[in-house]
């Protein structure tokens, strides 16, 4: 045994060469893949490929001739080149920023109990189903003339960068310390411990058992922070004014106001060449890096925190947690009850009576819960079938093409929404893919961008899982199908809880796509939140910062729900 | 162990039967024009509204059930149809305005229709009247909207013009939104251009910028955010709205006040006309031009002020109290041709942006 190192890397590298010897002679496991493959290939080739594709196709070619000769047009435009550095440089900044606000809150997670913890980490995902113009309203509160900072300090930090970097942490924070954390929690502390006790400091034992341990995790919190906020839109407009505009931002004006298309085709290819550097890169700094690692179950692994040092950890990520995410949560909730007669429940009383009023524009808010429920379920099923099988997949690490796959389920996240948007109404527009009316249309959109989180979740997970157990549940004459059953699905079940509160939240507050394909007599919370903020007066507001309390509390108590499963679950370790 | 193998598989392809079946489900239910003529399906932006009720007068006249299909914006909804030319998602499209009715007209979007009770409809509102292709909804004007009790309070009289904006005693007050990518931020450059003139504008944009106007993204944060009329979170008196902002800010209070909190510099205000047309190709073409007929009767377009804020096309039908009681009639607002606009609406949103951002 090397104490020193994490228990299992030295077994997979056995494993995974004899694995990859053994493979090759076994055509059955190859089929096994593919089989897995087919369907998130399919769901990917019909509802992502095939309409970015024609939207693309649609831009370049003209006269029935490609116009390849925009693509170098275009991208030596000075403007273009500029807002291509802004996206690009934004967005790593971001991510730097979030990764180090948020590890360590996914320690604190991970390995402290303290009281309200399962609702502290349902608080901190609400900010990822908010509607951006809600929350670049809560910022501008706060870091905008006279907002807190400005009263307290005379700092303004509105149209400046720091407010879009301190907005997208604001966003992200949970995705690293759901994918992080989620893992962490799961990772024997003994190995620490035992590497400590052989003479490694406290950061060595971290850095050269914990850290490689958690990298793939790190690596792909990171590369789906990077993707969101490379993509980013409301965040930068509200908050960086005018000046600032990111590619996806670009990308929306050539196609939704000008109809350049041609434009819009090479920006979306231009995006497309960034997210699939970005990608490769990931894929180049994780793939030596992923390990079989002794799981245990999360629930023996936190404890109260012991001695000064903890307790402060614990009191200065709570603290950064309370100010960066609850403030702003905060702030929305107390305009939603500051109405013109003082505190109360007016807002949320007109909400009705505006339902009532008989027109077609405003939904009862149930009603709006109940159809951003109905289409988040739908979607989360969708992406945990297509997700789950493209995790199953790739689990065991293969070939070039099946590496290509695992990016292409990835791609999505760095896609703008109005390239998908239009993409669909002009692909999905043939029997018998004629879905432009077809409500499904949302829960799949939506289920694009959940699979990738239920991927970038799982993988990690299923790829710790000791491919040991595997072989000796197939030794004993378990199918794969039953090995997958008894051996993976235990171990990864909290993984699973993880991906679903994921895919339900991203559902839940998709806006980008839903918009243009919502059926206007179904409308979902954050559509809803969007028809009041476009209506004049402070009512109108005052509703829409009701509705957006709604959609948090929706989103909270669904996944306290999810947690609660999670914990009952977890006796079968 | 081929049979583990075999039924692998077919858990595989069961999911994905299961996927198809969920999307065929989907297009069950879709029940579009196709083969029901009884539905007449009307493609517009999603600022579209509607009384339940007017819904169900032309359903019971006309025995046509109307549906809705949205698609983002007003601009992305017209570059959506434009998209999906002679194979459309609807039958009538509402909402393509006169900032982008070239663009659809050149695209050949629509069949030409008379609409009946187009001679109620002001001539200046007829945009198409040689051929019929769009029939005018409906108007609203862009204008610059005013915290009444700000200037009460300074005791200062709100600005009126144009040419008022750019007075020292406005200086900073004014908040106005991106003209590349917000609506009533274009309408407001295009009135300008439309006063000062082609290349006047601009030497009347940089005394703006001189007197310190602020350019935020897009309405509803120059409206909620930075104006300090609709709840006083912002601090900015002035902000580009439209005429229809201060009896919309009071639709729904419980106790009316005697004024609107808000007014309107009658001065600077772009209009806006909405048209709605047949679409090229649609289903259920009967249907639509029933639809069109409709939507310029007497019954919707009483309906219009109260559900879309904007005023109706026809004028012979009256305007409820809020709008007559808490809003203004603009006598002259500022228009250009749909072509004009069409001509040089990118090479001017472009000057614009390097000179004011």
């Amino acid at each position: 045994m090397v104490l020193t190192r994490p228990v299992g890397t030295r077994s997979t590298e056995t494993t995974e060469k004899k694995g990859a010897g053994s493979r090759r002679r076994d055509p059955r496991g190859a089929a096994l893949r593919l089989a897995l493959m087919a369907v998130p290939l399919a769901f990917f080739g019909i509802f992502f490929a095939y309409p970015v594709a024609a939207i693309v196709a649609r831009g370049l070619r003209a006269d029935g001739h490609w116009q390849f000769g925009r693509i170098p047009e275009v991208v030596s435009d000075p403007a273009v080149l500029d807002i291509l550095w802004f996206t690009g440089w934004q967005a790593a900044a971001s991510t730097t920023l979030t990764l180090a606000i948020a590890l360590p809150g996914a320690y604190v997670f991970a390995r402290f109990a303290f009281p309200g913890k399962g609702l502290l980490r349902a608080v901190v995902t609400v900010p990822f189903v908010l509607p951006t113009v809600v929350v670049g309203s809560a910022f501008l509160a706060l870091l905008g003339r006279g907002g807190l900072l400005d009263e307290l300090w005379g700092v303004r930090l509105d149209t400046s960068v720091w407010a879009i970097l301190l907005a997208h942490v604001f966003f992200n924070y949970a995705v690293v310390v759901r994918t992080v954390g989620g893992l962490w929690a799961q990772l024997d502390p003994r190995q620490e411990e035992a590497a400590r006790m052989l003479g490694a400091s406290r950061l060595g034992a971290w850095r050269r058992v914990t850290l490689p341990a958690l990298a793939p995790a790190v690596a792909a919190a990171a590369l789906m922070v990077f993707l969101f906020t490379f993509t980013s839109f409301g965040v930068v407009q509200i908050l960086g004014g005018p000046r600032y505009a990111t590619l996806e931002v670009a990308i929306y004006r050539e196609t939704a106001q000008l109809l350049d298309l041609p434009t819009a085709a090479v920006l979306t290819l231009v995006q497309f060449a960034a997210v699939g550097g970005v990608l490769a890169l990931h894929a180049w700094t994780v793939r030596r890096r992923e390990s079989a690692l002794r799981l245990v179950d999360p629930a023996r692994t936190a404890r109260r925190p012991q001695g000064p040092a903890q307790w402060t950890l614990l009191g200065s990520v709570l603290a950064v947690a309370a100010l960066l995410i609850v403030t702003p949560l905060a702030v929305l909730v107390e305009r939603s009850l500051n109405g013109p007669d003082g505190y109360g429940f007016t807002y949320y009383r007109a909400l009705q009576s505006a339902a009532d009023s008989g027109g077609t524009f405003f939904v009862a808010p149930l009603e709006a819960v109940g159809n951003s429920l109905r289409y988040a379920v739908v979607a989360t099923v969708i992406a945990l079938v297509v997700g789950g099988l493209a995790a199953a997949a790739l689990t065991r690490r293969a070939g070039r093409l099946v590496r290509g796959f695992d990016a292409l389920l990835m791609l999505p996240l760095g896609t703008s929404a109005v390239t998908v948007g239009f993409g669909f109404l002009i692909a999905l527009d043939e029997p018998p893919l004629d879905l432009r009316a077809s409500w499904i249309l949302v829960p799949l959109a939506q289920a694009l961008v959940g699979v990738p989180f239920v991927v970038r979740t799982m993988l990690p997970v299923l790829r710790a899982v000791d491919h040991r157990l595997r072989e000796a549940a197939a030794v004993l004459g378990a199918s794969p199908l039953r090995v997958w059953r008894e051996v993976d699905l235990p171990l990864v079940g909290r993984a699973l809880a993880v991906a679903a509160g994921f895919a339900f939240a991203v559902s839940l507050g998709e806006f980008g796509a839903t918009v243009f394909i919502a059926r206007p007599d179904h409308p979902t919370l954050p559509v809803a939140v969007a028809r009041f903020l476009g209506r004049a007066g402070e009512l109108s507001y005052g509703q829409a910062m009701a509705l957006s309390t709604i959609l948090m509390l929706v989103c909270a108590a669904s996944l306290v729900a999810l947690e609660r499963i999670r914990t009952d679950r977890s006796g079968e370790f | 162990m081929n049979s583990h193998l075999r039924r692998a598989i077919g858990t595989a392809l069961l999911g994905s039967l299961g996927l198809m079946a969920l999307a065929g489900c989907g297009e069950d239910s879709k029940g579009s024009g196709g083969a029901d003529s009884k539905t007449v399906t009307l493609v517009s932006h999603d600022s579209f509204a509607v009384s339940k009720a007017v819904l169900k007068e032309f359903t019971e006249k006309t025995g046509y059930t109307v549906r809705t299909q949205t698609g983002g914006d007003a601009g992305s909804a017209v570059n959506q149809a434009i998209l999906s030319k002679g194979h459309p998602q609807g039958d009538v499209f509402f909402g393509v305005d006169n900032t982008l009715l070239s663009r659809a007209l050149d695209n050949d979007l629509f069949t030409p229709h008379r609409a009946k009770g187009l001679d109620k409809v002001p001539a200046a509102l007829q945009l198409d009247a040689g051929k019929h292709r769009v029939t005018p909804v409906d108007y609203g004007d862009v204008c610059v909207n005013y915290d009444r009790k700000y200037f009460a309070d300074k005791k200062l009289a709100p600005p009126r013009t144009y040419e008022d904006l750019t007075k020292p005693a406005y200086k900073n007050l004014l908040v106005t939104e991106n003209a590349a990518t917000s609506s009533p931020g274009l309408g407001f450059l295009l009135g300008t251009a439309a006063k000062y003139g082609d290349d006047g504008w601009k030497g009347y944009w940089k005394k703006l910028r001189a007197n310190g106007v602020e350019v935020v993204d897009g309405w509803e944060q120059a409206y909620f955010d930075r104006f300090s009329g609709a709840g006083g979170k912002g601090d900015k008196p002035l902000v580009v709205s439209y005429a229809s902002s201060p009896p919309a800010g009071v639709a729904e209070l419980k106790t009316k006040p005697k004024k609107a909190p808000t007014g309107v510099a009658t001065g600077t205000c772009f209009r806006q006309v909405e048209f709605a047309g047949l679409l090229n190709g649609a289903s259920n073409p009967k249907g639509g031009k029933a639809l069109l007929d409709f939507l310029l009767s007497k019954r919707f377009q009483a309906d219009v002020p109260l559900n879309m804020y904007v005023n109706p096309a026809r004028e012979d039908v009256e305007l409820p109290e809020l709008f007559t009681r808490y809003g203004v009639k603009i006598a002259d607002s500022a228009t250009l041709s749909p072509q004009k606009i069409a001509k040089n609406r990118e090479p001017w949103v472009k000057a614009w942006s390097s000179l004011v951002l």
